[in-house]
């Protein structure tokens, strides 16, 4: 039933969205940490320019910043990040650093959530007691926030994993790539659609139910 | 300024605030420095390159009608998907099984699978059973609604049941003790607050609509404002200066739709005549109603899910 698979690197297309995912999921969790540090940061130039950051970038479509690495970027200024010849690992590359823009912003939002999450009280008690600034944050505030996180962040992890598709636009060989390619050459088109559904529910449905499951159990009661 | 993480600055940290300014004010401009000269190098200052945009040609030929596109697309694809999802979100809610599994099911399973993949499926299936009806100018079209819908039907659904779930118990206890019926609860005492409920929470969607428009531009070539650029830099040469323009008009766009929905909840979380549950406007990449399955129910909701806590 499935011999029309046979020449298609459907693993291979597969194991690229899973590394899509994992890379741009690091880099997008370090930036959107940085992100949100600064839009909660008392330095009030910071704080403006996460804001108009998240704002700016969470408004644009995903599309329009991955095209734009590959015609604006890469043809355009000649940002290669250091594949000028190699072109697979080029566009890989280019991916990865529109997916990271983009969702550092959702990242940067579920981290403040977090925080704002935290009581002010809670600050207000820890400070009464004596406790200084760094004592203040790694003891009662940070603790708290870094439970209320999971939740949300799970959120933008299987959303950052559906949307590794999107480097299909600059022709990164991913799952959602060979499927267009797939649909478009064999006839088999809901025995397709089905192989593919169900490689994206394998990969999302296991993150979604652990860390739900850890987002549970971390989370504060109030 | 005080918040949870610091108390009002005193004069050492003003000082430090100060530096920490002048550092960042410094990394700044020399990132925007080494931006504009590289614009400069590759002659994107030029006058001409930018002048078009001037022009209301332009405007009328190429950018304004593809902004009509995704306009087109984005409505219709609400206005398809939001009574599927009503029903959907029902469905989950309901007290029989063979009503809720497969209706779980259906939720669970397209809000799992990339919106792409919906479209390009989507565009093959019209091209492949429907070609006689559909013809292939309006198929993208066709194509891109559907996946829309499919994706955003299952999104809203769980909008909806989060926005009946984030109702005070008693409306449903008080509804049941003067005798309604489960269909009366649901029609004349949930559905009618819910919906008010949502409003915040469906507007942002919108905006994640309006977004995922631009991916039928490219994938499956349809005429909207992304796939202007194409016509746009070619007739001009002016890659750049064409995207940077459509990046502002979707920003500009989904920005105040964004602020739309903010001012919705701020609003309606004031109102005292409601019973004070909102459901957030969220931050617009997963909806608020996500918070449903990880988080557990609470008795407000938007809580944690960055749309401002109460």
């Amino acid at each position: 039933m499935f011999d029309f698979l046979e020449g298609y690197d459907l693993l291979g297309s597969f194991w690229t969205t899973v590394q899509l995912t994992v890379f741009s999921g690091i880099g997008s969790l370090v930036w959107g940490t940085l992100l949100a540090a600064m839009r909660v940061s008392p330095v009030p130039l910071m704080r403006g320019f996460g804001t108009v950051y998240v704002n700016v970038v969470r408004n644009i479509p995903l599309t329009v910043i991955i095209v734009f690495t590959s015609l604006g970027l890469a043809d355009t200024f000649h940002i290669t990040l250091g594949a000028p010849d190699d072109l697979k690992a080029q566009g890989f590359r280019l991916a990865v650093l529109g997916l990271i823009v983009y969702h550092a912003a959702f990242v940067c939002e579920a981290i403040r959530s977090g925080i704002n999450t935290v009581p002010v009280g809670q600050a207000e008690a820890a400070r009464a007691i004596g406790l200084n600034f760094t004592q203040v944050l790694t003891l009662v505030v940070l603790p708290q926030a870094f439970r209320s996180v999971v939740a949300p962040l799970t959120n933008v992890l299987i959303a950052l994993t559906k949307n590794t598709t999107i480097a299909a636009a600059i022709g990164v060989a991913e799952a959602g790539l060979l499927m267009k390619e797939i649909v478009e050459t064999e006839a088999q088109l809901y025995a397709t659609v089905a192989i593919f559904a169900l490689g994206f529910v394998i990969l999302t449905l296991p993150t979604g139910l652990l860390l739900g499951w850890f987002g549970k159990r971390v989370a504060v009661k109030r | 300024m005080s918040s949870v993480l610091y108390d009002i600055p005193g004069p050492k940290a003003k000082r430090r605030n100060l530096i920490f300014s002048a550092v960042f004010v410094v990394l700044f401009a020399l990132v925007a420095w080494w931006a504009i000269k590289l614009m400069g190098d590759t002659d994107q200052w030029v006058w001409a390159k930018w002048e078009p945009f001037l022009t209301a040609d332009v405007w009328t030929t190429y950018l304004l009608p593809a902004l009509a596109n995704t306009l087109k697309a984005a409505a219709l694809s609400m206005v398809i998907a939001l009574p599927l999802g009503a029903v959907l979100g029902i469905a989950r809610l309901s007290d029989h099984r063979w009503v809720r599994a497969p209706a779980t099911f259906i939720v669970e399973l397209f809000r799992a699978i990339p919106v792409l993949i919906l479209m390009v499926f989507a565009n093959e299936y019209f091209s492949q059973y429907w070609s006689l009806t559909i013809s292939s100018e309006v198929r993208p079209l066709y194509a891109v609604v559907t996946g829309l819908v499919l994706y955003n039907a299952s999104v809203l659904a769980e909008i909806v049941r989060a926005g009946i779930l984030s109702l005070p118990k008693g409306q449903t206890e008080a509804a049941k003790a003067i005798g309604l019926r489960k269909g009366q609860v649901m029609r004349s005492v949930l559905l009618p607050q819910a919906v008010t409920a949502m409003l915040p929470a469906i507007v942002s969607q919108l905006v994640v609509i309006l977004k995922d428009t631009a991916l039928g531009g490219v994938m499956l070539n349809f005429t909207e404002l992304l796939n202007s650029r194409k016509t746009i830099s070619g007739f001009f040469g002016n890659p750049i200066p064409t995207f940077i323009v459509i990046a502002l008009i979707f920003v500009a766009l989904n920005f105040a739709l964004t602020s739309f929905a903010a001012w919705l909840e701020k609003r309606l979380r004031r109102a005292k005549k409601s019973t004070g549950a909102v459901l957030g406007a969220g931050t617009g990449e997963e909806p608020p109603a996500a918070h449903l399955n990880a988080g557990g129910v609470r008795g407000s909701f938007g809580d944690g899910s960055g749309g401002g806590g109460t």
